[in-house]
């Protein structure tokens, strides 16, 4: 992995190209990530995949996390590795929740949107409708945005933190004729 | 019921007898018990059918390897039960075993499947999982398989052993033959707490159980 | 009337393949446009086999969700544990035993030979070599035993834990693993008797699904996909992790790419694994075979009734169970399908607060339309076979 001086060099010559891109850098347990401005991550995914000396050309695993209830809620997590030189990076955009508010009903249109890199990387494309499916989050320019392993009439976005898990009690007839 | 141990002279006069026309009311009747298998229809078909059985080939998620894979590989072997021409079309099959846990995409595919299949068809259903949910007690997965379609018999596991599903496979074939088995609940006198198979000879429940299960429909229901 | 005649050279017909269908590895639905035998479109349609665990492990405290990630890719159940327990070790910076490392070795191997022996029993099924199932499960069924000589279960054995294994071996099953080390290149040997130059295996495998290397890169594929492509990409050799770095094994590569070069591949790994589990016993360490910590590992139970500490530690494991500090952590393993990877996002409580795994055959997938637009139906039966998908880690 590049070592946390690397991973500021890293941040320096994006931002040097792209100011304002990274938000901020982290180097937690020997992994380095890169927390991204989301409407600039085709730029930041693409400088690290075809800068010269940079080469990130494989994408692992694009994914999302829930953070409720910190705020900005959902984050994309895509896993970068250098095959050349066996480095992983983590790059995180952070977005938040547009229908998030005291009174207001997620409505249609009010779902966190990125833009969609199966451009550059076409291993994106089952990962972001994933990410569509359990998430909610929005690609912008993915080829075909629709729920992958849930049904397609399905409501609901299951792997937010506030959606229920689901499933039955067991009722146990013991329980329920002796203890009401 | 005892048989008379007759000598071979004595046969020999019977069978003379018998030939003659000389044989006549009781002895008739014993002789021909003796010497031709005499059932109902019914049993003969129970038998019939439970022995050559047409599974079909439908296997979901894990319980899959282990049936329907693993119990027509020679060490579990599936042939013995006259059970081995899996069949992949639900038309020709007459027994499905549902082993994996059953999604809610997943669930009406499995309807259509079943009721795709000719009667008389039986179910069998394998593992936690499809018989209860299983561990997966969330959104996805529905608890268990009864609740959209008539299963038979539920094998408990996860995944069940080769041997399990063959002897739940053996107390199916009892059971086409009208002759279900409690199991451990004869065993150990469990009176109070069957559930009994619908249909057959033998599928009465006592006063008792049928009053315990209605207080336990009762209380569930309630 | 007749001059209205329907152009049958160019109309299409979609036809639908699954969920429920004898040569689908699991229940894929595939959605073809066939123009004649011809494959020109191919959508696959997944999500019946969902269970929803990646939710459920949210619910569940961290070794409760050991059995639940173990069912994701069921063939090779082992990887799942590991790319889990090794995620949570990394999380909290705990570090295995060396006996913990070898024994885990020689069961990844193991669950490794496994996962080929099924796939390649039922790979021979749906081309037509219908007897090499009965070989194959022979042997699967060895290695069954073994597992249930040490775990107690054949499949799902939820040996792993965070912090090494949950049991040492036990006695004799050196001996049954040595036996079997000896007899199983003998077996391969057989099998590669059997389909190696087997004419109707080659012509349905020589030059199908051929997929060049950088579009594989491009999609993200791994695993012995990539490497018989010609790509020498394995995790094992690019990650120290485990036991590896000290294994002495090669890396089978094909050249073209095609489902003889993957089916070849495959067996040959059967080898080399074989070969590891021999170096791994061989150098096996003596020593715990589990971590000392107790805040994370449960106390052995001979202690519990002599020592107060243990038993609170005991009872705080396995009522509430320990809780992690918040960190996030991405670790991959090599399974047999290609890169497993695991995330773990943890925010201090007793439960991981997100758990996603990086499942090889899903991503593997978006390879298939790849390999069969332009070929035939039956070439596209012979793909999904050297695709090696299984449902349940694409659909989780």
């Amino acid at each position: 992995m590049p070592d946390a001086p690397g991973l500021e060099l890293i941040r320096g010559e994006i931002e040097g190209d792209h100011p304002g891109a990274v938000l901020a850098t982290s180097f937690d347990r020997d992994q380095p990530a890169l927390v991204v401005d989301p409407a600039q991550i085709l730029a930041v995914l693409g400088w690290l995949r075809d800068a010269p000396g940079q080469g990130y050309r494989f994408l692992s695993s694009l994914h999302a996390a829930d953070y409720l209830p910190a705020e900005p809620r959902f984050a994309v997590h895509y896993e970068l590795l250098n095959r050349d030189r066996v480095e992983r990076l983590r790059v995180k955009a952070l977005l938040a929740d547009p229908a998030a508010g005291p009174d207001s009903p997620p409505a249609d249109g009010q779902l966190p949107e990125i833009d969609s890199c199966v451009e550059l990387f076409p291993t994106a494309n089952f990962q972001e409708r994933e990410v569509y499916d359990f998430f909610g989050i929005v690609f912008r320019g993915h080829p075909d945005l629709t729920r992958i392993l849930m049904p397609d009439d399905y409501v609901g976005w299951p792997q937010r933190r506030d959606f229920p898990v689901g499933g039955e009690p067991v009722t146990f007839t013991y329980n329920e004729r002796n203890y009401g | 019921m005892e048989v008379e141990r007759q000598s071979l002279r004595g046969k020999q006069l019977r069978a003379r007898d018998m030939l003659r026309g000389d044989l006549e009311g009781e002895e008739l009747e014993r002789y021909i018990e003796e010497k031709v298998v005499m059932t109902n229809f019914e049993k003969m078909l129970g038998w019939a059918r439970s022995n050559s059985m047409f599974p079909l080939t439908f296997g979901l998620a894990c319980c899959a390897i282990e049936a329907p894979i693993s119990i027509v590989t020679a060490r579990y072997d599936l042939a013995r039960f006259g059970a081995e021409a899996l069949r992949a079309s639900p038309r020709q099959a007459d027994m499905t075993i549902l082993s994996g846990r059953v999604s809610i995409k997943m669930a009406p595919v499995v309807r259509r499947l079943y009721d795709q299949m000719l009667e008389p068809k039986w179910a069998i259903s394998m593992g936690a999982c499809s018989s209860s949910g299983g561990m997966f007690s969330n959104y996805a997965v529905v608890q268990g398989a009864d609740k959209f379609m008539p299963i038979d018999l539920h094998i408990p596991g996860c995944p069940p052993r080769p041997e399990a599903v063959l002897y739940g496979f053996t107390k199916l074939q009892r059971k086409i033959q009208g002759n279900p088995d409690q199991g451990w609940r004869q065993r150990y006198d469990a009176s109070g707490s069957e559930e009994w198979a619908r249909g057959g000879p033998r599928s009465e429940p006592s006063p008792e159980a049928a009053a315990a299960y209605e207080q336990a429909r009762g209380l569930i229901r309630a | 009337m007749a001059e209205a005649a329907l152009d049958t050279q160019t109309e299409l017909m979609t036809i639908n393949i699954g969920p429920h269908h004898p040569a689908t590895h699991g229940v894929l639905r595939l959605v073809v446009d066939l123009e004649g035998e011809v494959v020109r479109d191919l959508k696959p349609v997944i999500g019946y086999v969902h269970t929803g665990i990646e939710k459920s492990c949210e619910d569940k405290s961290y070794w409760k969700v050991i059995p639940f990630v173990e069912r994701m890719d069921y063939v090779s159940y082992f990887f799942q544990m590991e790319a889990f327990c090794g995620a949570v070790e990394r999380l909290v910076d705990l570090e295995i035993p060396p006996r913990a490392r070898y024994l885990r070795t020689i069961f990844l191997e193991l669950n490794r030979i496994h996962s080929h022996l099924v796939w390649l029993g039922t790979t021979a099924l749906d081309l037509g070599a219908i007897s090499m199932l009965w070989y194959c499960f022979r042997e699967r069924d060895r290695i069954l035993d073994l597992f249930e000589m040490a775990c107690g279960q054949r499949m799902h054995t939820r040996y792993f834990q965070v912090g090494g294994v949950i049991e040492d071996i036990p006695l004799g099953f050196e001996a049954k693993l040595r036996e079997f080390i000896a007899e199983m290149p003998v077996r391969v040997g057989q099998y590669e008797d059997l389909l190696d130059r087997n004419e109707v295996f080659l012509s349905r495998t020589k030059g199908v699904g051929i997929v060049p290397r950088e579009r594989l890169l491009e999609l993200g594929v791994t695993g012995p996909l990539l490497r018989a492509a010609g790509e020498p990409w394995d995790l094992r050799k690019a990650f120290d992790y485990l036991a590896y770095p000290e294994m002495d094994f090669k890396i089978p590569v094909g050249t073209v790419g095609d489902g003889y070069d993957r089916y070849r591949v495959r067996v040959a790994e059967m080898v080399e694994s074989v070969r590891i589990v021999e170096q791994a016993l061989d150098g096996l360490p003596d020593g715990p075979f589990i971590a000392d910590d107790r805040k994370y590992v449960l106390p052995p139970r001979s202690e519990l009734s002599t020592s107060m500490e243990s038993l609170i530690h005991h009872f705080k494991l396995v009522t509430e169970g320990y809780r992690v500090e918040a960190g996030e952590v991405y670790y991959s393993i090599e399974s047999p399908r290609g890169e497993l990877g695991c995330f773990v996002l943890a925010d201090g409580s007793a439960k991981p607060a997100r758990v996603h795994f990086r499942d090889p055959s899903f991503v593997n997938l978006q390879a298939f339309k790849d390999m069969s637009v332009g070929t035939y139906v039956a070439d596209m039966i012979a793909s999904l076979g050297m695709l090696d998908p299984i449902l349940g880690g694409v659909d989780r």
